[in-house]
């Protein structure tokens, strides 16, 4: 029986100076490496692949088939590039994971890239996390001064260069092929696949790109087994996950647990909805997942039980809104995020989402009718699978969820004029008991 | 005289589409495939000669089964999904997802379009509007919800010839991925983000592309205009007559757009073969020069020293009799003569006056390079621009392709960017054609050629039997230079072509406007061949002795051995010597000028009679590669005759007065079917002869420092069938002086960034001087590289010869 | 010095000192492509510059031997990068809709009104621009104002006018789970990837962050094998 929360990236977070290289070697730090240099590149894998390992950045492909993927007889060179752009509204893990504890992505890093046979591999960051880059600069540069990384890493006749890269505020970056644009001094916008990037990624080489808290979960599997990492979690989803809450709860913050924890529990662990108030709707893993309602709380997160539940497991960004909240405005300012955000390349998002936003704006303000809904509706069809990437995707994802389950909460904005909420009652600052 | 690439096998995948079988080659795209059974998929990003970008979405179809039994979940874009076995496509005509889906995005691409059809140019051809016709819904839901547009500011110039209008742009990208991938001049790029995008150029770099029409021209909607055609006329008024390049040897197929008697606008036209789907912005721009106001229209003779306007039988007779009093008399001809008129002047050299001092090389030249073009170009037809896709090396000698043969340029720069073909330029600097299409320069300073070729025989330049060798008009400047081209040819078994720059240059030595050919590539010094002509021609005998050339016929005209002159387009600046030219026009007993506009032929001459341009009259021109490309009269105007026309009526004249006979046409097809029923000679090809070097020449006293003088010209300049286009001439680069960092520091002191300041050198050879700005280039020492004619009268006649000396001094601002 | 690349001629005019032309180059090399360098590149021009100017641009250009619409193309397609000069304080308040709802949107009023400028705007003694930002992943701290692209977590109005307050009279302010705070300019030198010496300030979490960590060592959870091995060394 697993507990209920099972600190393992989070696990050294509260260690004094934790990102040092000296209080992570202290408790065991790079010590996976040893462990995989005396294995083979093809049996890290094989040890990720059985782990059950699914990205963590929000899609769940499996981690070692991913690299599996890579060829092998390419003979350019291979790289690894960590999806550190952590951006998609909501999700707020790997920002605290590499603040606290950059050296567990930096081992996984070496791990990961020597199981790919990468010799250069990249940490893409998103620029807006100034004290972040620092410390993951501080701590490549420790781990190139400790001969964790460079030339022939602990004697391994392994060598690896890592480069931490700052993007420049770009959303879209998240995607992976619009990443490796960015890494390439390119306008971030998505590339056709195929080629995928694991045949024609970065520099038109075979590219491996994965999510921040992925690559960080590698040395642990190394160092524990692939059997202790898929002995938690459920069926089809193994392991453990940082579920980050956010919103309307009382202790919101980083829980990191088995797949399959629900959000009733979590909330639980968080000491309940903000007082006097009760959960509304919540996004299962960032605004791009459809929004649920309180009749899923106890859908198991893990990505087959919120995927029947009608939206995705993603990036397990619990933001939880309570009935103080206008479901209309939330719903607005996520569209104009995704409009802000949109990169422009394909015609439904670029188009659509200026169009949205327009529509949606009306309603808010109680203007047009109930064929606003509708109009709604089909934009979204029209653009959802229309668009060139998944951006498009997402910006439909609130507004049809929405539309769903709170059909009626959009008409009020009519009858009512306008919005019928008190936006300072939702506030954090709000007084306590102050309602709608 | 062209050959047709062998066909390979290609392997074929059979699909269905809306429930039609076909089978195309593998790789085929399914809005390709699509094509094959009828069915226009709707698209804009989509253009089979620019990678795939699948950006506009418009050509989403629905495919139930992608050949392995599953179908896609969502309509797929068909310009970016490659055909599989037995996979089944549903389109718009089939389907209601994929129909759906397209209106979908049609409706997308409309909200924020400002729907101005009515006053904008593309309106009436515009891919926008035909597709919102066929596959987009009546009203918009956006309009009538009241949406708000996204508004610019009005067009903005992103260049002297090329308008943006941002609110038409749906932003498809074929204008900047063309100028990246096809031109390399990634001057328009995508800036912004998300509904803001725009194509943009950079605030202090215009969008100056040798090619930039081609993206007007694709651009699927009305958010590119050129500052010539906007706002000249309605498509539906406009009558289009496929054309012919005339501007350089490529050929490249153009659509010509007029209305009542005028061009309104030249098109590239779709040659798979030449050009493509693109030509430079001179043969699309530059065809005002015809209808400029110094135009020639009637005949004119000189009488008591003045030209007078006279009857087209009296100016043919003047002419007859003028020559014959003259005494020996010779003709000139440009480089832009149709192969048509060229045999015309070539028969009517041998037939009217008797002569072999022909030579239609108004330019430098030089006897080896008759005998370069007798042995190695007449009748070849060796390589063609596919060829240059499939050859592992291609070598340029004396050759800048983008400024001298912009559509080969494009075709070389394709071959480069695959990444199969190495381009190896033997020229003074790595130009910045050199540097797109990945080439590798073989330094040579002007002189020095010969040396260079010989050593590109090593094997690290790889010429091996797959290289083609191509050749260009101007190593002719060094003596040598062409027999060690045709030596490494024979030596490494590479083929070899020759590019003249000029579109008339390879018809006329097809056509025997040479002193030692006659038509269809017969060696003059051949008796046979004299003998065959001869009696295709109906005379007893034509002269045997090999001609003047060009040079020669000025110097005999200075010096009283020659007295009549026949100069059919030429410019006296693009001579090797136009003082010398205009000195033998002023010695000569006689001159008749066939020309289009009034010239300084034209002013001095005796009798000056007016050629219809290539808009008048039907021609053929013969490209660099052999290929015939004959084009018909785009105007039927009767009053403009083509210079065969003009020359058999004077023939006619001569003949009347006991001289040879008519030349026995009147007509462009009179003189094809002669020029057919005559034939290629069969026999065999005259050895290359090099003959003996040129004098020295003097060296001249100098006030500076002293330097070889290497030159052409650009694609853009002041030529005179440029005349009459100010945006494109304001398109054209700026002319500049070239020289090694250490030349330069060596005249100018050492090299230092200076912002803001720009030096400049005052250049000076034997014929004048020109102060231009300098360009540090990487470069042989000792060499000054200047535009031939973006200055003044040119390099010829105010500066120097190519490849002579001049010296160098630092000028003030 | 004037040159050929791409036809444009004279860039090397613009105006940056030798310093940044070597460092630009510095940052160009560190890749196996010098155009991966771009973006950092740009952060280095920002904080030269206090924003992306066209000496920037055109050295960059230079520099990569890409065009200047190229370079144009990628500085204003990312958000961070700036056409008008920002203040020495770039204050950014998210509102993204999880700390609008949780109190962004007033706190962007509030400080809109107390500095008197608009959305992209300097205060007139050119200290502070005020942006609202999106989300910038730090929900679990709601609402949440960056100042320098540091945060500042759990915002009230009145704490993010002490903030503007505090930075316009000079007087030091500390990220709320970081270090000092330093001026755009130099955090844009840390972004172009020179780092600064602030590394080991602040803490390694907030609170938020030790949120479940803190139930799991109360209640004694743990996954097993992988904290094992950091028996007894945790608080």
């Amino acid at each position: 029986m697993t507990d209920t929360l099972t600190p393992v990236l989070t696990d050294n977070w509260d260690a004094d100076r934790a990102w040092t290289l000296a209080s992570y070697e202290e408790r065991g730090g790079y010590a996976a490496l040893d462990k995989a240099f005396a294995m083979t590149p093809d049996d890290v894998i094989s040890t990720v692949k059985d782990s059950g390992l699914r990205g963590r950045g929000g899609a769940g492909f499996p981690t070692g088939m991913k690299w599996g993927f890579i060829p092998q007889d390419n003979p350019r060179p291979k790289y690894l590039v960590v999806n550190a752009d952590e951006s998609e509204p909501g999700t707020c893990k790997d920002i605290p994971l590499m603040m606290a504890s950059p050296h567990t992505l930096v081992e996984g890093v070496i791990v990961s890239s020597y199981a790919i046979r990468a010799n250069t591999a990249f940490i893409y960051v998103r620029g807006e996390v100034l004290h972040v880059i620092r410390r993951l600069q501080r701590a490549v540069q420790e781990a190139y001064l400790a001969g964790h990384l460079g030339k022939n890493i602990h004697g391994s006749g392994y060598d690896l260069d890592l480069i931490v890269h700052a993007g420049a505020g770009a959303y879209i970056c998240g995607e992976e092929t619009a990443l490796l644009e960015g890494l390439e001094g390119r306008r971030g916008q998505p590339r056709l696949r195929p080629p995928f990037p694991a045949v024609a990624g970065l520099y038109a080489s075979p590219t491996v790109i994965n999510n921040v808290e992925s690559i960080a979960s590698v040395p642990s599997i190394i160092t524990n087994g692939a059997g202790w990492f898929a002995g938690m979690g459920t069926e089809k989803s193994n392991g453990f996950g940082i579920f980050s809450l956010s919103g309307h709860v009382t202790r919101p913050g980083q829980y990191e647990a088995p797949l399959g924890i629900t959000l009733r529990e979590l909330i639980d662990l968080a000491g309940g909805m903000r007082e006097g108030h009760e959960l509304k709707f919540w996004t299962p893993g960032g605004s791009s997942t459809p929004l649920l309602t309180p009749e899923h709380l106890d859908v198991p997160l893990d990505f087959e039980s919120v995927g029947a539940a009608g939206s995705m497991l993603g990036t397990r960004a619990l933001q939880l809104f309570d009935e103080t909240t206008c479901v209309v405005r939330a719903v607005l300012r996520w569209t104009e995020f995704y409009k802000h955000e949109s990169c422009g390349k394909c015609t439904p998002c670029r188009e659509g989402t200026w169009w949205l936003t327009q529509t949606l704006a009306r309603l808010e303000k109680g203007q047009g009718d109930e064929a606003d809904l509708d109009l709604l509706l089909d934009q979204c069809d029209n653009i959802l699978g229309r668009s060139f990437c998944a951006l498009g995707d997402g910006a439909t994802s609130p507004i049809s969820s929405s539309i769903q389950h709170f059909r009626d909460e959009y008409l009020a904005h009519l009858t009512h004029g306008g919005c019928p909420f008190d936006p300072a009652a939702s506030t954090a600052f709000a007084p306590v008991g102050a309602s709608a | 005289m062209t050959t047709t690439p062998e066909r390979t096998e290609v392997e074929t995948v059979t699909l269905t589409i809306d429930g039609v079988q076909v089978s195309v080659p593998k790789d085929t795209l399914v809005i390709r495939a699509a094509e094959q059974v009828g069915v226009q998929i709707p698209r804009f990003c989509d253009h089979p000669l620019l990678d795939p970008v699948g950006a506009c979405r418009q050509c989403l179809v629905d495919i139930p089964d992608a050949g392995n039994g599953r179908g896609f979940p969502k309509p797929q874009a068909s310009c970016t999904l490659p055909v599989a076995e037995g996979m089944v496509v549903n389109t718009q005509a089939t389907s209601e997802v994929a129909d759906k889906a397209q209106q979908g995005v049609m409706e997308f691409l409309l909200i924020n379009h400002p729907l101005d059809c009515p006053v904008c140019d593309k309106g009436g051809e515009c891919p926008l509007q035909n597709q919102a016709m066929s596959n987009g819904r009546g009203e918009s839901r956006f309009a009538e919800r009241g949406g708000i547009k996204r508004t610019f500011p009005k067009p903005i110039n992103i260049s002297a010839q090329v308008l943006l209008d941002r609110e038409r742009c749906v932003l498809c990208a074929r204008c900047t991925r063309f100028s990246e991938q096809v031109a390399g001049d990634p001057f328009i790029a995508l800036a912004e983000r998300g509904a803001l995008q725009q194509v943009a150029i950079y605030e202090r770099e215009p969008y100056e592309s040798y090619f930039s029409g081609n993206a007007i021209q694709i651009c699927p909607v009305g958010a590119l205009t050129s500052a010539d055609y906007r706002f000249r006329s309605r498509p539906f008024d406009l009558v289009s007559t496929p054309g012919v390049a005339e501007h350089d040897a490529c050929g490249a197929a153009i659509r010509i757009d007029h209305r009542r008697g005028k061009v309104m606008r030249r098109l590239a036209g779709n040659d798979p073969e030449v050009n493509e789907e693109w030509i430079s912005d001179k043969d699309r721009f530059a065809f005002r020069y015809a209808q400029t106001a110094d135009r020639i229209t009637y005949p004119q003779v000189r009488e008591d020293g003045e030209l007078r306007p006279a009857s087209w039988t009296e100016a043919f007779a003047v002419a007859a009799r003028g020559l014959r009093d003259a005494g020996a008399a010779a003709v000139l001809t440009g480089g832009r003569l149709t192969a048509e008129d060229a045999y015309a002047y070539a028969k009517f050299a041998r037939v009217s006056l008797g002569t072999n001092d022909i030579d239609f090389r108004a330019r430098p030249h030089s006897a080896e390079e008759a005998s370069f073009l007798a042995s190695h170009v007449a009748l070849s037809g060796d390589v063609t621009y596919a060829d240059l896709e499939a050859a592992p090396v291609v070598v340029l000698l004396g050759l800048e392709p983008e400024d001298e043969a912009a559509t080969l340029f494009l075709r070389l720069r394709k071959a480069a960017r695959r990444g199969r073909t190495q381009v190896v330029s033997v020229a003074p600097y790595a130009s910045r054609g050199l540097t797109k299409m990945n080439g590798r320069l073989v330094p040579a300073a002007p002189g020095a050629e010969v040396e260079v070729i010989g050593s590109l025989k090593d094997a690290e330049h790889g010429v091996s039997k797959d290289a083609v060798i191509l050749v260009g008009e101007r190593l002719a400047q060094t003596h040598g230079a062409l027999s060690a081209a045709a030596e490494l040819a024979a030596g490494t078994g590479a083929r070899i072509a020759w590019v003249p720059r000029r579109a008339g240059d390879r018809g006329a030595v097809e056509a025997g406007a040479l002193p030692n050919l006659l038509p269809g590539g017969r060696p003059l010094t051949e008796a046979s061949a004299r003998v065959d002509v001869g009696a295709a021609w109906g005379v007893e005998s034509l002269p045997a002795k090999v001609g003047r050339d060009g040079n020669a016929i000025v110097a005999a005209l200075v010096k009283g051995d020659l007295g009549g002159l026949v100069v059919g387009g030429v410019d006296p600046d693009d001579t090797a010597d136009p003082a010398a030219f205009r000195a033998a026009l002023d010695a000569a007993g006689f001159v008749v000028s066939l020309e289009l506009r009034e010239t300084d032929v034209t002013r001095v001459a005796d009798v000056v009679l007016p050629v219809a341009p290539v808009t008048d009259k039907a021609g053929t021109f013969v490209t660099w590669d052999g290929r015939t490309r004959s084009f018909d009269a785009v105007f039927a105007n009767p009053s403009s005759l083509p210079d065969l026309r003009v020359l058999s009526g004077i023939a006619d004249e001569i003949a009347a007065i006991g001289h040879g006979r008519p030349l026995g046409f009147r007509t462009v097809a009179e003189v094809r079917d002669e020029m057919q029923s005559l034939g290629p000679w069969d026999g065999a090809r005259p050895a290359l002869d090099a003959g003996k070097p040129p004098k020295p020449a003097k060296a001249r006293k100098s006030g500076g420092t002293a330097f070889a003088l290497a030159t052409w010209k650009q694609l853009v300049d002041l030529g005179s069938m440029q005349d009459g286009e100010e945006h494109l001439r304001a398109t054209a680069r700026r002319p500049v002086a070239r020289l090694s960092r250490a030349s330069y520091e060596s005249v100018l002191g050492m090299l230092e960034a200076q912002p803001g300041s720009e030096q400049l050198v005052t250049v000076t050879g034997d014929r004048g001087s020109v102060t231009l700005p300098v360009v540090v280039a990487d470069m042989p020492d000792g060499v000054v590289w200047v535009p031939a004619r973006s200055f003044g009268r040119g390099v010829l006649a105010e500066l120097a010869s190519p490849g002579s000396t001049v010296t160098l001094k630092g000028a003030a601002q | 010095m004037t040159s050929d690349i791409n036809g444009a001629e004279s860039l090397e005019r613009a105006g940056l000192d030798e310093t940044t032309w070597a460092e630009l180059r510095e940052i160009a090399d560190r890749y196996p492509e010098k155009r991966s360098g771009l973006l950092p590149m740009l952060h280095l021009v920002q904080s030269v510059e206090g924003r992306v100017t066209p000496e920037g641009i055109e050295a960059c250009a230079e520099i990569l031997g890409i065009s200047a619409a190229e370079v144009n193309g990628v500085a204003t397609f990312y958000t961070m990068y700036k056409r008008k000069p920002v203040g020495d304080y770039h204050v950014g308040v998210c509102t993204n809709t999880l700390c609008a709802v949780m109190g962004g949107d007033l706190i962007f009023e509030r400080l809109k009104d107390h500095l008197d400028v608009g959305n992209d705007e300097t205060t007139e003694d050119g200290k502070i621009t005020l942006e609202h930002v999106e989300c910038n992943a730090a929900c679990d701290y709601a609402p949440v104002m960056m100042v320098n692209w540091e945060f500042m977590d759990n915002q009230t109005p009145e704490s993010a006018v002490q903030v503007v307050d505090d930075l316009r009279a000079g007087r030091e302010v500390h990220s709320t789970r970081g270090p000092r705070l330093c001026t755009w300019r130099e955090a844009e030198r840390v972004l172009a990837g020179f780092p600064d010496d602030r590394a080991d300030e602040g803490p390694a979490a907030g609170p938020a962050s030790l949120a479940g960590l803190s139930i799991a060592r109360e209640r004694g959870w743990t996954a097993g094998a992988a904290s094992d091995r950091a028996e007894g060394e945790s608080k």
